[in-house]
């Protein structure tokens, strides 16, 4: 994403974090679609690609995201909570999935990955539905946030 | 989902959708009892029955399960005292379709009377439940707007319903025709399809992996087609014949529109990867434009308005062709998931979880919708020649209904055994396991 400030002011927390779940989707079918095609060296590109896109996103919701709207609105065991046990959740899936891939276990990765992949667009729903409204409402006077989201996602 | 803790128990749900395919079965029992006589007209007592076997039975009771569940993760709200909940509303339901379905046959009306109690019981319950839900949503998005109408129709169709129960059950006096035409209009357009298509909205990016619903089309299409609908009922009632007609052709069109945005969403999936409910999607949305394409031409042509295999045509293209089509596709990621997360949260680190894919193989899955796809064809053709093709159409009614219930039971019994073994193995006792 462009650090153009113009482009930030136009855009919302939500917006923006869309598009880096969308990112994030695209690797996912990537890797699903190599494994199919047999193609190892393929998937695990791919699936290490989505594998550090997720992490990463995880990553700038629970430093800089959540405590942010944690200390505007001062609920801290709220939405942003429920949103980290998931995040812990899914870590533990990839980990899951990727160990199907390296011993080359295909067939089990496909099982994994279904699962994985509706824990993960649940989980995007709620924040695209309901936490990252709330987060536009909350921190709409402090821009920072979303400057400092597209820094750590760039 | 939630943590897991505030999700369901997994009966809450899967109560709903084990017991719902046994009436697709029973349409087809009924269907081959009857045979072709069923098809003489779409008010023979056999032709109503089947039809709320299939919407109230099947349709209705998955389509208020699902949105039980699925009401935590898009709107944000959870639906309290889920066990009791889904037995007030499941129990009176199942009961109630089966009510109504041997009302239409013996024509008593005490079973009329218990139906409408049953069914007045589960639809009323099941109304409270979700609308007060649907008020505490914190965000108002498309898919809320789009699951308010669709809330609202179905409060119309199942008033209209009792209403016209209420002429057999206790000798009403109300202009049948036309109280049953707006009662159709409000059941498959705007509880079905808007309801449809709020799921949708989510559904179908977020699985397939597509580009977004235009956000105009999110946020207008179901207000849209609710006002029209009432529109287009005034004007029936009225018996204003062109405005009606005019506003009709409207409402086909809109119907048609969704069914073309979705399909071409699914062209651009990037999920490339084969997945059996795709087929479902397709064939379901195939049926929706047929129909609607259907019912926007009657109207204007005097040979199809006259012909009963038309009348036919719009029962099954978006009963069986749409609604059932889609149902059965999203069962097929609903219960093996539910089941899969069950186990996961109960016995991670204590025993190995099957894969979805291990709890319900997509071989079993591509079997069961290739026989129902044979009995949306034969459904089809019997409805253009009722000799020939009514008993091969009712067998295989019955035959897709009974292998759905198989497979989702399948998955019943492998969570059943999965989980006693893994339990036996080490006790749990508590679920702190998912949280790492
Ligand atoms: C409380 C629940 C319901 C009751 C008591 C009820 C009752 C009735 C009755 C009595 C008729 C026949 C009218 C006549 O013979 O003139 C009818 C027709 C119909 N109902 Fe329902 N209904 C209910 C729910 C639903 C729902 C939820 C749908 C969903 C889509 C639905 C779809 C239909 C259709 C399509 C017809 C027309 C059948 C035909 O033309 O052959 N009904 N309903």
């Amino acid at each position: 994403m462009p650090a153009n400030p113009y482009w930030s002011l136009a855009m919302s927390i939500r917006e923006f974090l869309i598009d880096d779940h969308r990112h994030c989707d695209d690797f996912f079918a990537a890797a699903e679609q190599a494994v199919e095609r047999s193609d190892a060296a393929g998937a695990a590109t791919a699936f290490g690609q989505f594998r550090a896109a997720l992490l990463r996103h995880f990553a700038a919701e629970e430093q800089t995201l959540f405590p942010a709207f944690e200390a505007r609105t001062g609920m801290r065991m709220g939405p942003t909570q429920m949103m980290r046990i998931e995040h812990e959740q899914m870590r533990g899936l990839v980990e899951v999935a990727d160990e199907a891939l390296t011993s080359g276990d295909l067939e089990e990765f496909l099982g994994q990955a279904e699962s994985l992949l509706i824990m993960m667009q649940q989980h995007n729903m709620k924040e695209e539905n309901v936490l990252y409204p709330m987060c536009d409402q909350q921190l709409a006077g402090e821009p920072a946030v979303l400057e400092r989201l597209q820094s750590e996602l760039a | 989902m939630l943590s897991f803790d505030q999700v369901p128990p997994l009966a809450a749900p899967l109560r709903f959708f084990v017991t719902a395919p046994l009436f697709i079965a029973l349409a087809g029992l009924l269907a081959v009892i009857d045979g072709p006589a069923i098809l003489a007209s779409r008010w023979t007592p056999a032709a109503l029955a089947a039809t709320h076997l299939l919407t109230v039975g099947f349709m209705a009771q998955v389509m208020l399960g699902a949105l039980l569940q699925m009401l935590p993760v898009v709107v944000g709200v959870v639906v309290p005292r889920p066990r009791l909940t889904a037995a007030l509303i499941h129990i009176p339901l199942t009961l109630g379709a089966l009510a109504l379905a041997a009302a239409f046959l013996n024509g008593n009306p005490i079973w009329f009377q218990g139906a409408l109690g049953l069914l007045g019981l589960g639809f009323g319950a099941a109304l409270i439940a979700v609308h007060l839900a649907l008020w505490r949503a914190p965000v108002v998005s498309g898919t809320v707007i789009a699951l308010r109408c669709a809330l609202g129709a179905l409060m119309v169709t199942v008033g209209l319903g009792l209403s016209l129960g209420g002429f057999f059950g206790w000798g009403f006096t109300l202009p049948v025709v036309v109280v049953t035409h707006l009662h159709t209009a409000w059941g498959l357009v705007g509880w079905t399809t808007l309801l449809v298509a709020g799921v949708a909205y989510q559904v179908v990016p977020m699985f397939q992996i597509t580009p977004p619903y235009p956000s105009a089309f999110v946020r207008g299409f179901a207000p849209l087609m609710a006002v029209l609908l009432a529109a287009w009922s005034a004007l029936a009632f009225g018996g204003w014949e062109m405005a009606a007609r005019l506003t009709g052709a409207v409402l086909a069109l809109g119907v048609a529109l969704f069914a073309v945005t979705t399909l071409r969403l699914l062209t651009q999936r990037r999920r490339k990867i084969g997945d059996p409910t795709l087929a479902c999607w397709r064939t379901s949305m195939a049926s929706l434009l047929t129909g609607a394409l259907l019912w926007l031409l009657t109207p204007w042509s005097q040979t199809l308005a006259r012909a009963p295999q038309v009348e036919w045509l719009l029962g099954i293209l978006p009963i069986f062709g749409f609604a059932v089509a889609v149902i059965n596709g999203m069962l097929y990621k609903i219960v093996p998931f539910l089941a899969w997360f069950h186990l996961q949260a109960q016995l991670l680190g204590r025993a190995k979880v099957p894969t979805m894919k291990q709890l319900l193989p997509d071989a079993a899955i591509r079997r069961q919708f290739w026989v129902y796809l044979a009995a949306l064809l034969l459904l089809l053709a019997a409805a253009v020649h009722p000799p020939v093709f009514t008993y091969p159409a009712a067998l295989a009614l019955g035959g897709t209904g009974v292998w759905l219930g198989v497979n989702l039971m399948g998955v019943w019994w492998i969570y059943r055994r999965v989980l006693q073994d893994g339990l036996a193995v080490a006790p749990v006792t508590d679920n702190e396991v998912m949280r790492g």
